[in-house]
């Protein structure tokens, strides 16, 4: 099949063969961005839902043919309505592969790469592959999971970011009829946990008013789920709620309804009960269609410095009218995923970990007071020592006088230093073999 | 402002430095953060199971005046990867007759739920929890028959709380002995 046709990418030319004025100072324009865009540029999608199926389409029609896109969920009969790479006949697929297989059917040249997975499946080799990483997902812990993997990723050269190892983040939110999108560049810019206030909060009702006060059918929901599941487990000991398991909802369902009842409360319906339990906001396809294309422009904008990007946060509400606000998120100092650049320390394999804390007591530049060291190996989290709680300053006293060997630290190893001196938790990397002064 | 990529024509590929071993998550710094700095009243005291383990663990407390002196009240925590952005999950562990928590142990306390805040800590739950049982509050009961004696015999509520904590029958409901 032809891959391209005559006039095909104009509309991206006249963006990138041409200046204005509000390209990047250093933007030339020229033929050769363009290609860059076919064939060199990756570009990685997590998410394949609302908004990613927005996001693969946008971006795919602005000339970027390497696309890899994550997503471990299949697709569900109510997603139909808005995830518009899927059919009828798609339900129960990946949503990963039946999107990139849609689009490279779709659009020619196009080569899009499925991962069915969790984000958490792959480690900084795969991430590092990519020019540029857009976001549309619907969960704080896997924004959070992948901003902490970029930022370790960032290398520091005499205390300077080396921005080569710089991979920006492209963010899109949405919850019904309010979305923003966002532009992280991991070690320069606000983070995802830097403005962790600006996530809304669960809705979480008072437990009293649920446990005795109840006004709404969601109140009653919430009684069954929270109260009466735990103690009368009607699936058996331990056996969690399954928001995507019919027999579950369908009790917690009948429940509720008898408790409205009691309280002359209406409105319970299955679709609301299975929406309280799995917590769904109901989701608006054009508050996605505008975010993913904001995400995208950005993507385009980095790519190509045609145009300098967002600064740094976008709003969007289409509630009443259409109302957006930008503005530039600070970057905190005190954060505890992105403030401190990790700083090297160098001791022997025969030092001790309290040659370690006393390093961190005495030096003048740190003179911390009561420092605890964590550090994680092979993924597994570990309290090396931690002064201020007795409990666990018993267990680990010993581990004061082992070596850094015996405590089996490499070269390289993380160490993770809390005090009360420093508004955040610093980052060391051990460095083995020479002692340092 | 710079100019992210010198990305003319510059493949990527995943095989260049060499790993550093995993990051811890920014829910374990910052609750390492929170542990390092526990400034804990008198009448309470944590207990960690697992020292590794700094997600999960025990709060005890033991009030020195109010109902509840010389009572002894386990809680457990468990904080999740999405910590601080949501609360941590709370349970009393110790059966207690009290109108902010429920036999199941469930707890009624509004930094826990609705009024959550990522500025919180773990501290703030501690000195919320703490003044629980100074300051029991009937106008959010969850043991409801517990917060209609407060409200209407003081007298017989204090009977209640010390018949429960040496160990005994509240109408039908059994309390285990509690007394440190
Ligand atoms: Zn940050």
């Amino acid at each position: 099949m032809a891959v391209t046709w005559s006039g095909r990418w104009n509309h991206v030319r006249k963006v990138t063969e041409r200046t204005g004025p509000f390209a990047h100072p250093d933007f030339e324009p020229s033929t050769e961005t363009l290609q860059f865009l076919q064939e060199v540029c990756h570009i990685l999608v997590i998410g394949a839902g609302g908004l990613g199926c927005e996001l693969l389409k946008d971006l795919a029609l602005l000339g970027i043919r390497n696309i890899d896109v994550i997503d471990m969920d299949t697709i569900d009969v109510s997603n139909l309505n808005r995830q518009f790479l899927f059919r009828p006949k798609d339900v129960g697929k990946t949503k990963a592969e039946t999107a990139a297989n849609f689009i490279n059917l779709r659009i020619p040249g196009c080569n899009v790469t499925a991962h069915f997975a969790k984000i958490q499946d792959f480690d900084a080799s795969f991430y590092r592959k990519f020019h540029i990483i857009v976001c549309g997902l619907d969960s704080i812990i896997a924004r959070r999971w992948i901003n902490g993997m970029l930022i370790s990723m960032l290398s520091y050269e005499d205390g300077e970011l080396d921005q080569s190892s710089i991979i920006p983040m492209v963010d899109g939110g949405t919850e019904g009829f309010k979305g923003n999108a966002r532009v992280i560049l991991p070690g320069m810019t606000a983070c995802v946990d830097c403005t962790l206030d600006l996530y809304p909060p669960q809705v979480n009702f008072p437990l009293c008013t649920i446990a005795h006060t109840p006004r709404l059918p969601e109140h009653c929901i919430e009684y069954v789920r929270i109260l009466l599941w735990p103690k009368e487990e009607p699936f058996g000991a331990g056996v969690a709620i399954d928001g995507d398991d019919p027999a579950h909802v369908s009790w917690i369902l009948e429940k509720s309804q008898e408790r409205a009842n009691e309280y002359n409360i209406s409105g319970i319906t299955y679709r609301l009960t299975q929406g309280v339990v799995k917590r769904i906001i109901p989701a608006v396809a054009s508050t996605n269609a505008v975010i993913a294309a904001a995400c995208a422009t950005e993507v385009f904008k980095l790519a190509t410095s045609c145009c300098q990007p967002l600064n740094n946060y976008m709003n969007f509400t289409d509630i009443e009218g259409v109302y957006t606000y930008t503005f530039e998120a600070e970057k905190k100092d005190d954060c505890v995923a992105c403030s401190q650049k990790p700083q090297n320390i160098s001791f022997c394999e025969s030092d001790k970990l309290q040659d370690i804390l006393t390093y961190l007591l005495e030096s003048t530049t740190y003179q911390m007071k009561s420092p605890s060291i964590t550090t994680a190996i092979n993924g597994k989290n570990r309290t090396l020592y931690m002064q201020s709680v007795k409990s666990i300053e018993e267990k680990t006293r010993a581990n004061l006088k082992k070596s850094l060997a015996e405590l089996e630290l490499c070269s390289g190893q993380e160490l993770y230093v809390a005090d009360p001196t420093t508004p955040s938790s610093l980052t060391f990397i051990l460095q083995m073999g020479t002692k340092m002064e | 402002m710079i100019k992210l990529f010198s990305l003319k024509q510059q493949k990527k590929d995943g095989e260049s430095a060499p790993e550093r071993g995993k990051k811890s998550s920014a829910a374990q710094l910052r609750i390492q953060k929170d542990i390092n700095e526990l400034n804990l009243p008198k009448t309470c005291d944590v207990n960690f199971p697992d020292p590794d383990d700094l997600l999960s663990f025990k709060l005890i407390i033991s009030p020195d005046e109010g109902f509840y002196r010389g009572g002894r009240f386990v809680f457990s925590f468990k904080v999740g990867q999405g910590y601080p952005h949501d609360p941590p999950k709370v349970k009393c562990e110790t059966m207690v007759y009290h109108p902010n928590i429920d036999l199941e142990g469930n707890v009624c306390l509004n930094i826990l739920r609705e009024d959550w805040k990522p500025v919180l800590t773990i501290n703030s739950i501690v000195y919320g929890l703490q003044y629980l049982f100074l300051e029991p509050n009937p106008e959010d009961p969850l043991n409801r028959e517990a917060a209609e004696v407060l409200q209407s015999n003081r007298r017989l509520f204090e009977q209640n709380v010390s018949k429960s904590m040496r160990g005994g029958h509240i109408g039908s409901v059994y309390f285990e002995r509690c007394l440190k």
